[in-house]
Formats: structure tokens, sequence, C-alpha cells
């Protein structure tokens, strides 16, 4: 798609439906951007800046504004991630529990490395996180929208096994 | 521990109830249960009749502050000439607190009934029930509840055939500590960046869409279908010391302790309590060292304190520090409390929304300096350098994030200074990092 330079609009047909129910739900068309945009990111993965550009121009506000807001919130990608997104809780409740040890784990199983970095066979993305609101069950950690608790590393080579073959995605 | 486990004879079960109980996620479980008898009772009442039901059985926000419910709700202008907005604040990200997470995948029903009433109460077209982007159980819990709370007419043009309107949605987050304070809320909520505006003017004035608007927390809306239907005085009976201080609370319990998970105890239980009896103490061979009680933004307590503290919000002030949002960290002699401080501190600077400097510039550089320390390059006056910092960061700003990160600098120093001390000689005292 990026390669053509064609960009495929994403509020066509039945997303466009989605949308404008969204709509009715406030007073102002800006305050649908948080679900527009949740939305685009689960149809492509990422939030391009033609997607950007494509939101603002439905919801009738900047592409500048939508990228200032987009950056604000940390669960919205402006980049392509890995098949599997591993958001692993480091703050300190989780920290006490051995949080870095099961960070470690997923790094080295998932032969992405570092953090942040995507594997070479793009399957994982792994980045810590602050606080997933879970602490009573360290380590909470998030494989895209499973969000898994008490995770130790002997754990990982296991789930790393089983989301790359896909049987959980 | 997770649900269902058995209640522990300490405590007072009255919001975790039906937690682990399946079936009390749906619309005819909850009914079986009881459930949406007190909204069909609110929605023949007056409004302002609500109001004092609440102001009289004494609850107070369970989401840090502790502000009367009752009296918020009262705020609210009685003449209605603008549109009115709820807003539930279930965008809980606070270090230590995983309580409304549970009230929400187990008794979705309970918050959407708590919601029902607060809307009617304050003469609300709408309810937001804010929800952090990575809770995606409890999104799909709520979510599929509010639909039957529609399809069988709890909400909607005909609330419980009552002829009165009430709609309810859910808007989720996307990332963002600072979205739990109640203005960057609802900046969220209009589709800007999660920024708190100033006050005043507060929310009852100018809230959400700029119209009044009250804000509550999970735990408190939860508590509210209990209060109409037991009564205002069996509320406020609900209390071990403080008699302003009352109900049950949760109190979520991680760290180093034998069973953490969430705990329902009424008002005024000791923390020694709560840490020894319910969650069986530090593991076996360790000794307790530190508790935060309140959440990561409330002051560290020693060993001695946290034996002597009772939780309530009276109780938590006399050692010091707040009953916050009521998560409990607790540290046994294992943790190393400069590491630690240093892990709040960086969390602070990640979420700072960057608009006041003294927040932007000082969590950044308070995490660069415990990191020198750490990293055994310290220097004795960086001690004196983070509690001058800290006091630059507390009161100055539009929010109290910069005041949240301070907090566990200046307790931390102040009470475990030598193990600080031991990092910038060369000699830490903990070597076990976490």
């Amino acid at each position: 798609m990026e390669a053509t330079g064609k960009y495929a609009p994403i509020f066509v047909g039945e997303k466009k439906s989605e949308l404008e129910n969204i709509l009715e739900r406030y007073p102002t068309k800006q305050a649908a951007l948080l679900p527009a945009l949740w939305i685009v990111q689960n149809e492509r993965g990422w939030i391009s800046d033609d997607a950007m550009a494509e939101v603002a121009a439905v919801l009738e506000i900047t592409a500048a504004y939508v990228k200032g807001v987009v950056s604000f919130y940390t669960m919205y990608h402006q980049h392509p991630v890995g098949r599997t997104f591993v958001q692993i809780c480091t703050t300190t409740p989780c920290n006490l529990c051995g949080a870095e040890e099961v960070v470690r784990s997923f790094l080295e199983h998932t032969g992405c490395g570092e953090l942040g970095a995507t594997s070479p066979d793009g399957g994982f993305t792994v980045i810590e996180v602050e606080c997933l609101g879970a602490c009573g069950f360290a380590t909470p950690v998030m494989l895209n929208e499973d969000f898994l608790e008490d995770i130790t590393p002997d754990k990982v080579p296991a789930l790393v096994a089983k989301y790359r073959s896909g049987a959980a995605i | 521990m997770g649900y269902p486990h058995p209640p522990h004879a300490k405590e007072t079960i009255v919001l975790s109830q039906y937690f682990g109980d399946a079936e009390a996620r749906t619309h005819a479980g909850w009914v079986k249960r009881g459930g949406y008898e007190a909204l069909r009772k609110v929605l023949a009442m007056e409004p302002a009749g609500v109001v004092d039901a609440v102001k009289e059985s004494g609850l107070r926000g369970r989401g840090g502050a502790g502000f009367p419910t009752g009296l918020k709700w009262s705020f609210m202008p009685k003449e209605k000439t603008r549109p009115h907005y709820l807003c539930c604040n279930a965008d809980e990200s606070e270090p230590g607190t995983f309580k409304d997470r549970e009230i929400m995948r187990w008794t979705p029903h309970a918050l959407i009934e708590g919601c029902a009433i607060a809307q009617y109460a304050i003469q609300a077209e709408i309810t937001y029930i804010y929800i952090r982007g990575e809770f995606t159980e409890p999104l799909r819990v709520m979510e599929a509840a509010l639909a039957e709370a529609y399809r069988e007419g709890v909400l909607g043009d005909n609330a419980m055939g009552s002829g009165k309107r009430l709609d309810m949605y859910i808007h989720k987050g996307a990332g963002a500590y600072i979205c739990g304070e109640e203005t960057a809320l609802m900046n969220s909520i209009e589709g800007r960046r999660g920024n708190p505006r100033i006050k005043p003017p507060f929310p009852a004035a100018s809230g959400v869409f700029g119209r009044p608007t009250t804000i509550n927390n999970v735990e408190t809306l939860a508590a509210v279908p209990h209060i109409i239907n037991r009564g205002a005085e069996w509320y406020k009976g609900l209390c071990l010391a403080n008699p302003k201080s009352v109900g049950t609370k949760l109190f979520s319990v991680c760290g180093h302790v034998q069973r953490p998970g969430n705990y329902e105890v009424t008002m005024g239980v000791p923390l020694a309590d709560l840490i020894y009896d319910l969650c069986g103490g530090v593991p076996e061979g360790r000794s307790l060292k530190a508790c935060i009680p309140g959440g990561s933004s409330v002051p560290i307590l020693n060993r001695e304190e946290t034996e002597a503290c009772k939780l309530d919000y009276e109780g938590c002030v006399e050692q010091g520090t707040m009953l916050g949002s009521g998560g409990v960290i607790v540290f046994d002699d294992s943790a190393d409390m400069v590491y630690q401080v240093m892990r709040l501190a960086r969390f602070y600077a990640h979420e700072s929304c960057a608009q006041c400097t003294q927040c932007r510039e000082g969590t950044a550089w308070t995490v660069r300096i415990l990191e020198r320390i750490l990293a055994g390059q310290g220097e004795s006056k960086d001690l004196d350098l983070l509690l001058d910092l800290a006091e630059q960061m507390t009161g100055k700003t539009i929010c109290v994030l910069s005041d949240s990160c301070a907090a566990p600098v200046v307790s931390g120093i102040k009470k475990f200074r030598s193990e600080f001390e031991a990092y910038i000689v060369g000699k830490p005292s903990v070597a076990a990092v976490g």
C-alpha cells in the first residue's frame, strides 16, 4: 500500500457507519477522535500520516492537531510494530516481584534483543510499560489484546512459541 | 489472590460479594441478586432527595482525594439551563491500585447502576465511562453489560419504565496515566491531549464540553446502590476508627506479601492487620521494611509507621501519608529503596503531560540524579539537591503529578537516607535489585 503511494481510505462502508454511530454519542465531532484512531489502529495495526490526514478530514480538524493527539497517547503506534506487540509492566510493584527478569526473558526468546525493536522475523515488538493496573498479579503482560497475569520468566518460552505460531492471535 | 476466594474473617464484604461469580455479570444474574432495585427506587424520588441520601451516608470519593460524594453532587446547578454530564473515572493507573478493574470485571452492572443513580441525581443526560485502553477484559465485560442494559430497558429513552431518559457510553483511553486527573480526563473525552486544566472553573460549573459535570471514581459509584438499598445509617455505621471515614473500602495489596490481591475492609482497620493477617505477611524469612498505603503518589511509611497506621483518611494523615486510592505496596528487607524510588520517579517522568516546567523538567531531573546515585557517581550534595528540587515541584503546578513524584523522593530520603548515602560512598546496602 505504501509502496504504490496510494492510500486506501478506512472510513468507507461499514467503518464509516461505525464512526457515524460513535459521533452520535458526543456533542462535537472532535470528541470522536480517540475512537476514530482506535478504528484505524485496529484496521491497519498502526496510524500512518495518511491515516491521520483521513481522520482529520472526516472529523473536520487539522492533520497537525490529530498528530498532536496521537503522539500524546502511548498506545497509538506511529510506526508499524511486530505481529505480536508485547507490553510488560516494570513499575515498582511489579519490579519488586521480578518484572525485569520477565523483560529479559521476552527479549531473548522473541529475538527482539532490545526494547522497542521488532524481531527480524517481524513476529514481535517488546516494550516496557508503566503500570498496567494489575499489580497484585505480577507480572502482567499484554500480548496484543490479551492481558495475562502472573507471568514469570519460566512461562515466557511457551508463550512466545504459542504467539509465534499464531495460535493466540 | 484471584477470585473466587473465601473471604477472610476480617473482611467486610459489600462491593466484592459477587467477585468471581460469573452469573452476576449478566443482567438476569444481577437482577436475581437484587440488582437495579436501587435504581428503580431512585427513579421514583426527586433528584435532590438522592443527593441528600448520599450526603447523609458520609460516602467519600474512593479515587484518591476523599472528597464527600454527596457534597460534590450538590455543587451541580439546581436549575437546569444546559446539558449536564457525569463522568465515571475508570482510568485506574495509579501504581499499586487494581480494584476498579475487579469491580468492572465481575460486577459491571453494579457500576452501571451506580452511574445511572448518580446521573439521575445530578440531572445529567449522559454518562461517559472512561476506561483505560490497557483494560481489554474490563472493556469487553463493560461493553457487553452496557449493551444488555440498553436491551433490557435499564437505560435508553424509558429507563426502567420510568419515562426518563438515561444514556451511557464507554470512552476508551489510549495510554496516559494523567487522564485519571479529572480535567485531563475531560479533555481526553473531548478528543484532546490529556492536559489537566487550570481550576477554577471547577467541573460542576464547566466540565466536559464546557458544561456542568460531576466526575466520580468507579468504586465510589459502585457503593451508591448499596447506600440506597440499605440506608445512610447502615453505611455510616461501617466504621472502626474516625467517624469521618465510613463504609467499606477495597484495598489492593501488592509487592512483597504472601497473598497479594484485593481485600474489602471497613474503614479504620489497622494496616498491620491487612498486611499480616489478610495477606499472610511478607515472604518467609523476610521482614517488613516499608509500605506505601495509598498508591504510589503518597509518602512512604517505614515499618514502625506502617504498624501504627489505621486505614482511613485521618489515620493515614496521622502517619504523614494519605489513604489515596487504597493501593498498598509492601516492601520487605530485600527491597532496594533507592532503586525503587528511582522507578517511581521514572514513572512520573514518563507520565508528565509536560505542560508545567516544574513537572516536565523536575521529574526528569529527579530521575537523572537518582540514576547517577545508583551508578555510583552520586555526591553527598545530591540528596539536598533532590530535596530542594522536590520542594520546587510541590504545590506549584496545574495538577498534582509533580507533587506525586516528590512524595516518594522526600519520604524515601527522609526514612531511608542511609541507603542513599551507602550508594554515594560506593557501598550499596542492598545488593539485589528488586
